[in-house]
C-alpha cells in the first residue's frame, strides 16, 4: 500500500488524542455543570423556576447527547484508528438513518413544546389585573422609572418637553393633572410578592432591561411600548444591566434593583415623590 | 451537461493576467483564499486586544501603550465580528475552495462565466479596502457591533463616535461585499447545473459540490436582502428618510427629525441574511469533512442521499428561522413559537450529518493525515457548538442567556471555530493540488493538537459566563455585583487565546516553507476518488489539458472488494461489479 508520498505514521498517538480530549471534554463539561461554580445568580421571581427548570431539561438530554457524541466519536476514531486493516465497503443504512432521525426529531421538537409553557405564562398570559404599573424609560447611557403616583395614572409625555436641566427627563406636562403626582426615579423598587407589569420605552435607541435575578430580560425599542410582567418574591439589592448593545456607554448603564417589603417600599416611594 | 464547456479561454502569459487579473478559477480560488488569510489575521489581532481588556481592564495595551476606550473596545467588537464573518468565513470556504476546487471536481475547464469572476474577487478586495478604511478616518471605527442594529447605526455621530463615517464605510463596504457575492453565488450556480462533465449526475456529486452549490444558492438570496437594507440604512443616515427611524427620538438632547420608521424592520431584514449567512459559512466546511473524513478512513462516505438532503433540508429551513434572534426584540411573541419550532427543526438534518460522520468513521480505516485530523476536530467542534443552539431555540430558555457569553460560545464554536477547522481541513488537503507541494506533516500535527485544545479552553468557559450572565460586548464588569467571580475565567480565557493565536505561527511557517520546499506532490497523494486527483499538481490552465473526462460512478468509492486498490477514480472506466 505504501506510496512515494507522505504517509501518518503515529496512528496510535493520534488516536489516543482524540480518545483522550473527546472524553475529557465530555467529563469536564459534565463536572462543570454538575459543580455549578459558574451559574445562574438565585432566583428571586415566581417565573423564574419554570424557566430553571426548562433550561435544566434542555442541559439534561442536550447534555447527554454531547457526553455520548463526543465519547462516541473519541472511541470510534480510538477503535478503528490506521492498523492495516481492510475498511468496510458500505455505502450506509437506511434503517439507522430513520431511527436516528425520527429519535432527534422526537427530542428536539419535544423540548420545544415543552418550553412552551415558560414562554407563554410570560408573554401569553397578561399581567394580573391589579399589577402595579413602573414605565421603565432607556436612554444612553441610565434608566429611568416613572410610578403613576397616588392617582395610578401616568401623565402623557412628549419629547419636545424633555429638559434635564429644568428637572423633566421624560418630557411630562407639570400642568396636566395625570402628571401631576407622577414619580421618577433613576433607581427601580418594587414590593415584594406584588405583581408589577412594567411598560419598557427609550428615548433613543434600542435598550435591553435586565436583572439576572428575576430571569426578565426584555428589549425597549424605539416607538414601542412593551409590557413585561413579573412578581418578585425576596426582598433585597439586586442590579439592572443593559443587554443590548447601545453606544459606547453601554457596560455602565446599571442601576439598582430592590425588592422591599410593602413598608419599605411606601417609604422609598415617598422619599422618591419629595425629590 | 453540455459539450460546449463555455469557459474556454487561452492561458495568459504576462504576470497581470497571469496573477493578478486572472480568469483561472484556480488563480482566483487561490486570491480567495489570501485575502481571507490577511482578514484572518487582521480579525485575530482585534480578539486579542478586546481578550486582553476584558482580563486586565485598565491596563495599557502593548504595542499601542495606552489604556483601551470604550469607544476603541466596541470598535474592536464590530471590526472582528465584520471581518471575520464577511472577509473569512464567507470569503474562504465558498469563494476560496469553491472556486479553486469546484470546476475540477464536477470536470469543467473553469467556471461558467471567468470574467465574471474575477470581478467577484477584485469586488471582494475592494469591499475589503473599504472596510478597513473605517479603521482610519476621524472619530474611528463603528461600534454597533456586527449586526448594526438600528437606530444606533441610522442616527449618524449624535449616536456616538465611529458612527459617523466610520458607520457609513460599513455600509458601503458591505453594500459591495453582497454584489461581488451575488456574481459569485450566480457563477456558482450555473457552473454546477450547466457544466458537469458527461456520467456527472447530480447523485455522483463529490458533497463538497453540493454543499458549494447550495451555499451559493442561499448566497443568492441572503446578499440580496442585505444589500437593499444596506441601501434603506444608508439612506435613513444622508437621504432624509425614515425606515428604521421611529418619531419622536431624542438623541444628544435634541429630538430627532425622523418619523414613521421600525427598528425592527432592519433586524428581521439584516437576520434574514443573517441566518442563512451562518449556513452560508459552514455549509462548505460540511462538504469538506465529508470528503476528507471518507478518504482518510478509506470507506464510502455513510448514507450519501441522506447527507445532500441534509444539506437541502438545512438551507430550507435556513431562510425561514431569522426570528430566533429576535426572541427578546419585541417582535409578536406567538411568531417567537413558530421560529423556535423551526430552530428546533434544523437540528434534525444537522444531527444526521453528525450520525453519519461517524458511521463513516465505523469500521472504516481512520489516517491521521492533518487534514483527516482537522475533519475529526471539526466533528466535534459543530458538535458542541450544535447542542448549545437548542437551548437558544427555545424563547424562554434563551431569555436568560440572550446577549451573554453562553450565545459567544455557541457561534464561536459552531460558525467560527468548526468553519475554520473546515479551512484548515481544506487547505492541508487540497494544498498539494494548488501548489504542487506538500505540506509538512509534522508541523500540521503539532499546529493541530496546540489549536484543538486551545479552542476548547477559549470558548468552552465561555458557556459557564453566560450562564452566570456575563453579558456580551461589555468593556468592562467592575460595577456589577453578580459578575463578580468572573475576572479569573476572564484572564484563564485570554491567556488560552494568546496561546493559541501564537500557535497559529506554526501554520504560517508550514505554508510558506512548504510553498518554496516542500515535497513535489504526486497527481493523486491521498489516493482520492475525484476529478481534481486525475489531473496533474498544479493542474495545467484548462484542467484537463484536453477533453473533459467522463464520470462512471459515484464519488466516494473506498475498499471496493475485489478492487486493484482501496479507492476507485469517479473516472475510472473498469471495476468490478458491486452491489450497493
Amino acid at each position: 500500500m505504501a506510496t512515494d508520498d507522505e504517509r501518518p505514521s503515529g496512528s496510535f498517538g493520534s488516536a489516543l488524542g482524540f480518545a483522550v480530549i473527546f472524553c475529557g471534554l465530555a467529563a469536564v463539561g459534565t463536572y462543570l455543570v454538575v459543580a455549578k461554580t459558574w451559574w445562574f445568580p438565585e432566583s428571586i421571581s415566581t417565573i423564574a423556576p419554570a424557566i430553571d427548570a426548562q433550561f435544566d431539561r434542555t442541559m439534561l438530554l442536550s447534555g447527554i447527547i454531547f457526553v455520548l457524541a463526543q465519547v462516541a466519536l473519541g472511541l470510534l476514531i480510538f477503535r478503528f484508528r490506521d492498523r492495516g486493516q481492510q475498511a468496510t465497503y458500505s455505502h450506509g443504512n437506511t434503517t439507522l438513518e430513520i431511527v436516528w432521525t425520527a429519535a432527534t426529531a422526537v427530542i428536539f421538537v419535544g423540548l420545544a413544546l415543552a418550553a412552551r409553557s415558560a414562554w407563554a405564562s410570560l408573554h401569553f398570559l397578561g399581567p394580573d389585573p391589579g399589577s402595579m404599573q413602573i414605565e421603565v424609560t432607556g436612554a444612553q447611557f441610565e434608566w429611568q422609572f416613572r410610578y403613576p403616583g397616588p392617582d395610578g395614572k401616568f401623565g402623557s409625555i412628549d419629547p419636545k418637553r424633555i429638559s434635564e436641566s429644568a428637572g423633566n427627563p421624560l418630557g411630562l406636562d407639570l400642568n396636566e393633572p395625570a402628571a401631576k403626582d407622577d414619580i421618577v426615579a433613576r433607581e427601580i423598587a418594587v414590593p415584594v410578592n406584588r405583581p408589577v407589569e412594567l411598560i419598557l420605552r427609550t428615548k433613543d435607541v434600542i435598550h435591553n432591561f435586565a436583572v439576572p435575578q428575576l430571569r426578565i430580560k426584555q428589549d425597549s425599542v424605539p416607538g414601542l411600548a412593551i409590557r413585561i410582567h413579573f412578581t418578585a418574591n425576596k426582598i433585597g439589592e439586586y442590579e439592572v444591566a443593559c443587554m443590548e448593545l447601545c453606544g459606547l456607554g453601554h457596560y455602565k448603564m446599571r442601576t439598582t434593583f430592590r425588592v422591599l417589603s410593602d413598608q419599605d417600599f411606601d417609604k422609598w416611594l415617598k422619599d422618591n415623590a419629595s425629590k | 451537461m453540455s459539450e460546449a464547456h463555455g469557459a474556454v479561454h487561452h492561458a495568459p502569459t504576462g504576470f497581470l493576467r497571469k496573477y493578478v487579473f486572472s480568469l483561472d478559477h484556480k488563480v482566483i480560488g487561490n486570491q480567495y483564499w489570501w485575502l481571507g488569510l490577511i482578514a484572518v489575521y487582521v480579525g485575530m489581532v482585534l480578539s486579542l486586544y478586546m481578550r486582553f481588556q476584558l482580563a486586565w481592564p485598565g491596563r495599557k495595551m502593548p504595542l499601542v501603550g495606552e489604556v483601551m476606550t470604550p469607544e476603541q473596545y466596541l470598535a474592536l467588537v464590530t471590526m472582528h465580528g465584520t471581518i471575520m464573518v464577511f472577509f473569512v468565513l464567507t470569503t474562504v470556504p465558498q469563494s476560496g475552495f469553491g472556486n479553486s476546487i469546484l470546476p475540477i471536481q464536477i470536470g469543467a475547464a473553469d467556471m461558467a462565466f471567468p470574467v465574471l469572476n474575477m470581478l467577484s474577487f477584485w469586488t471582494t478586495f475592494v469591499s475589503f479596502a473599504v472596510m478597513i478604511a473605517a479603521f482610519f478616518v476621524t472619530a474611528g471605527a463603528p461600534i454597533g457591533g456586527w449586526t448594526v442594529y438600528a437606530p444606533l447605526s441610522a442616527l449618524g455621530e449624535s449616536a456616538g463616535p465611529g458612527q459617523g463615517m466610520g458607520m457609513n464605510l460599513w455600509i458601503i463596504s458591505i453594500f459591495i461585499f453582497c454584489v461581488a457575492s451575488l456574481m459569485g453565488a450566480l457563477n456558482f450556480i450555473v457552473t454546477t447545473l450547466d457544466l458537469r462533465t458527461k456520467g456527472m449526475s447530480l447523485m455522483r456529486l463529490p458533497l463538497t459540490v453540493w454543499a458549494w452549490f447550495t451555499t451559493a444558492i442561499l448566497g443568492l438570496l441572503a446578499f440580496a436582502v442585505l444589500m437593499g437594507a444596506c441601501v434603506l440604512l444608508m439612506l435613513d443616515r444622508v437621504g432624509g428618510t425614515s425606515f428604521f427611524i421611529p418619531a419622536g427620538l431624542v438623541v444628544g438632547g435634541k429630538v430627532v427629525n425622523h418619523k414613521g420608521g421600525s427598528p425592527l424592520l432592519w433586524q428581521h431584514l439584516f437576520w434574514f441574511f443573517g441566518h442563512p449567512e451562518v449556513y452560508i459559512a459552514i455549509l462548505p466546511g460540511m462538504g469538506i469533512a465529508s470528503q476528507v473524513l471518507s478518504t482518510f478512513c478509506r470507506k464510502p462516505i455513510f448514507g450519501y442521499r441522506a447527507m445532500v438532503f441534509a444539506i437541502l433540508a438545512i438551507a430550507i429551513l435556513s431562510t425561514s428561522v431569522w426570528g430566533h434572534h429576535m426572541f427578546l426584540s419585541g417582535m409578536n411573541p406567538y411568531t417567537g413559537f413558530a421560529f423556535s419550532l423551526l430552530t428546533v427543526a434544523i437540528g434534525v438534518p444537522s444531527a444526521i450529518k453528525t450520525f453519519n460522520w461517524m458511521g463513516t468513521i465505523w469500521r472504516g480505516r481512520v489516517q491521521f493525515t492533518t487534514a483527516n485530523l482537522f475533519a475529526i476536530g471539526f466533528v466535534s467542534l459543530f458538535v458542541t457548538g450544535g447542542i448549545t443552539g437548542i437551548f437558544l431555540a427555545q424563547p424562554a430558555v434563551d431569555l436568560p442567556l440572550h446577549d451573554t457569553h453562553f450565545v459567544v460560545a455557541h457561534f464561536h464554536l459552531v460558525m467560527g471555530v468548526a468553519a475554520i477547522f473546515g479551512m484548515f481541513a481544506g487547505t492541508f488537503f487540497w494544498f498539494p493540488k494548488m501548489y504542487g507541494r506538500m505540506m509538512n506533516e509534522t508541523l500540521g500535527r503539532i499546529h493541530f493538537w496546540i489549536t484543538l485544545v486551545g479552542v476548547y479552553c477559549i470558548f468552552f468557559p465561555l458557556h459557564f459566563q453566560g450562564i452566570a450572565g456575563q453579558p456580551r460586548r461589555y468593556y468592562d464588569i467592575s460595577a456589577y455585583k453578580f459578575l463578580a467571580s468572573m475576572p479569573a475565567v476572564h484572564q484563564f480565557v485570554s491567556i488560552s487565546a494568546i496561546i493559541t493565536v501564537a500557535a497559529q505561527t506554526l501554520f504560517l511557517i508550514n505554508l510558506f516553507w512548504s510553498l518554496a520546499k516542500g515535497r513535489r506532490a504526486s497527481m493523486n497523494p491521498w489516493r482520492c476518488t475525484t476529478l481534481e486527483w486525475t489531473v496533474p499538481s498544479p493542474p495545467p490552465h484548462d484542467n484537463f489539458g484536453g477533453p473533459a473526462p467522463e464520470v462512471y460512478r459515484g464519488a466516494y468509492e473506498y475498499s471496493v472488494p475485489g478492487a486493484k486498490e482501496d479507492f476507485i477514480l469517479q473516472s475510472e472506466v473498469s471495476a468490478p461489479a458491486h452491489k450497493h
